[in-house]
């Protein structure tokens, strides 16, 4: 049994060691300014672009159950207009990052891992490094700057289509007073939960692009090693990400308690 | 210059290379043989830099790349071109992209230059016209050959093959091997091949190294080579099986 903990707890820690000399990497290759502007922008189209269905639906979804649910529960002290700000807060802080960042994470971090993987069983990894271009410059840095620039943006469509099907649910279907309703939510979401929202999409899409590319360059050998490198890089990126929203969630929250 | 020094390299506990020593002067056009599986595309991967030795030295115009982390392996990379035996084609590129792949990334030639290297390039390898193709649309003789025109577009110093002919049928391993001579001959590059193709052998090397039990076994210019009466290279020169290897 100890023997088990011991090489879990050492393939674990050889694992992050790994994904910080991956990281060292990228920074480096940043500061060299490897970056072709190409293949970012064809990088942002896949990442950003190529996901608008899969977070429009999960955003305006999440807003409409979310403000059902809550007008249920305050129709009850006769809060009934109070419900689109708690949808807006939560989308804000919370669901709006988050769940984009989750379906991204099963949209692009498997296609990520998949595509470098698939390029290392196939020795393309291999034949870029004879061709004297690093697989980080080329393959990574790209990937992990569009998935920065892409997860904010996502999430902020996303928590604009939720608050926006939230106001349509509660007005057109449960029978809101419209007026109050939009001018509570006006009044109880600040700016600074606009920005917690933006600052945690973008840290989750940097986790995204690393993990999925780190499981793509390490994959074993085969088409059952990309395999599971693709189902890894999916269920490590949501581990991550609902990991680090806890913390997140609490520093930034002591940091807007001491402002 | 190539020189190996007291190569050697394992997987795990599994021994790959011991104590592999040689040297392939500028030029030269070596073939290394062995037998499938006895290390001859690992031996090929340290003199390029993508694997690491255990321990031993592998000198390219006298520096040590051991050592070398990848980023300054790149400097030195640029003086080789590699054809895998897969030949690794970026598969969502076109045949044009791949070949001009190396010259796009150093941004030194325009596009206009860089389109009449990749036509001389495809010329040279006998696949004029065949840009916009998909390398899944290639022959895998067409796709080897691709992959030589990718690795000679930049003229490097030194081009490496992993064993080129392996899965073509002889009349295209012929053409591959007639292709490699040429390259040799116009480029004056030095040239090392990884094969178990006895033909490939005789008629590309200038010598020929054999690769048997983890170490160079035996070496010497082909027709000396193919000449020996040594048992080990007899055996494999003439393809013969050991009984305890014959299974029905």
């Amino acid at each position: 049994m100890n023997l088990l903990v011991n090489q879990r707890v050492h393939f674990v820690l050889s694992e992050l060691g790994q994904i910080s000399f991956l990281a060292r990497d990228i920074v480096s290759s940043l500061l060299k300014g490897k970056v072709v502007w190409r293949d970012l922008l064809y990088q942002i189209y896949s990442i950003g672009v190529k996901s608008q269905m899969v977070v429009l639906v999960t955003g305006a979804f999440t807003g409409m159950v979310l403000g059902a649910q809550t007008y249920f529960q305050f129709h009850k002290v006769k809060m009934d207009t109070a419900t689109l700000a708690v949808v807006s807060v939560s989308l804000c802080d919370e669901l709006g990052p988050v769940l984009t960042a989750l379906m991204v994470a099963g949209r692009v971090g498997a296609s990520i891992a998949a595509e470098i993987g698939t390029m290392r069983v196939t020795e393309q990894i291999d034949a870029l490094r004879t061709l004297a271009t690093h697989p980080v410059d080329y393959l990574v840095v790209p990937r992990i700057l569009a998935a920065h620039v892409a997860l904010p943006l996502l999430a902020m469509e996303s928590i604009v289509v939720g608050i926006s099907s939230s106001y349509l649910v509660g007005v057109h279907i449960l029978g809101i007073e419209p007026t109050y309703l939009w001018d509570n939510m006006l009044k109880y979401t600040h700016d600074v939960d606009v920005i917690i929202g933006l600052v945690k999409a973008f840290i989750y899409g940097g986790i995204i692009a690393l993990i999925g590319c780190y499981k793509g360059l390490t994959c074993g050998l085969g088409a059952e090693g990309v395999g599971h490198a693709t189902t890894e890089a999916v269920v490590y990126s949501s581990i991550t990400i609902l990991i680090t929203n806890f913390f997140l969630t609490l520093v930034m929250g002591k940091l807007v308690g001491l402002l | 210059m190539i020189e190996v020094r007291h190569l050697q390299k394992s997987f795990g506990t599994h021994k790959i290379l011991d104590d592999v020593s040689f040297r392939i002067e500028n030029g030269e056009s070596v073939v290394i043989i062995g037998r499938s599986g006895g290390g001859k595309s690992v031996l090929l991967k340290h003199l390029v830099g993508l694997l690491q030795p255990d321990s031993g030295e592998v000198l390219i115009d006298g520096e040590n790349i051991g050592p070398m982390n990848e980023r300054q392996l790149l400097r030195i990379r640029r003086k080789f071109g590699m054809v895998f035996q897969s030949a690794a084609l970026f598969d969502s590129m076109t045949v044009a992209e791949n070949v001009a792949f190396a010259l796009r990334r150093d941004k030194i030639l325009t596009e206009g230059e860089i389109t009449s290297r990749v036509c001389a390039a495809l010329e040279m390898v006998d696949l004029p016209g065949t840009q916009n193709k998909k390398p899944a649309e290639l022959s895998g003789g067409m796709r080897k050959r691709v992959g030589l025109a990718r690795a000679i577009i930049y003229e490097p110093q030194i081009v490496l093959y992993d064993e080129p002919t392996t899965g073509l049928d002889p009349i295209v391993s012929d053409s591959i091997d007639k292709l490699m001579i040429r390259v040799h001959g116009h480029l004056k590059v030095t040239t090392v091949v990884v094969t178990h193709d006895m033909r490939t052998a005789r008629r590309v090397g200038q010598r020929v190294m054999m690769l048997h039990d983890k170490k160079i076994y035996a070496s010497g210019a082909p027709e000396e080579f193919f000449e020996s009466r040594d048992p080990i290279v007899r055996q494999f020169v003439d393809g013969v099986a050991d009984e305890k290897e014959i299974l029905f």
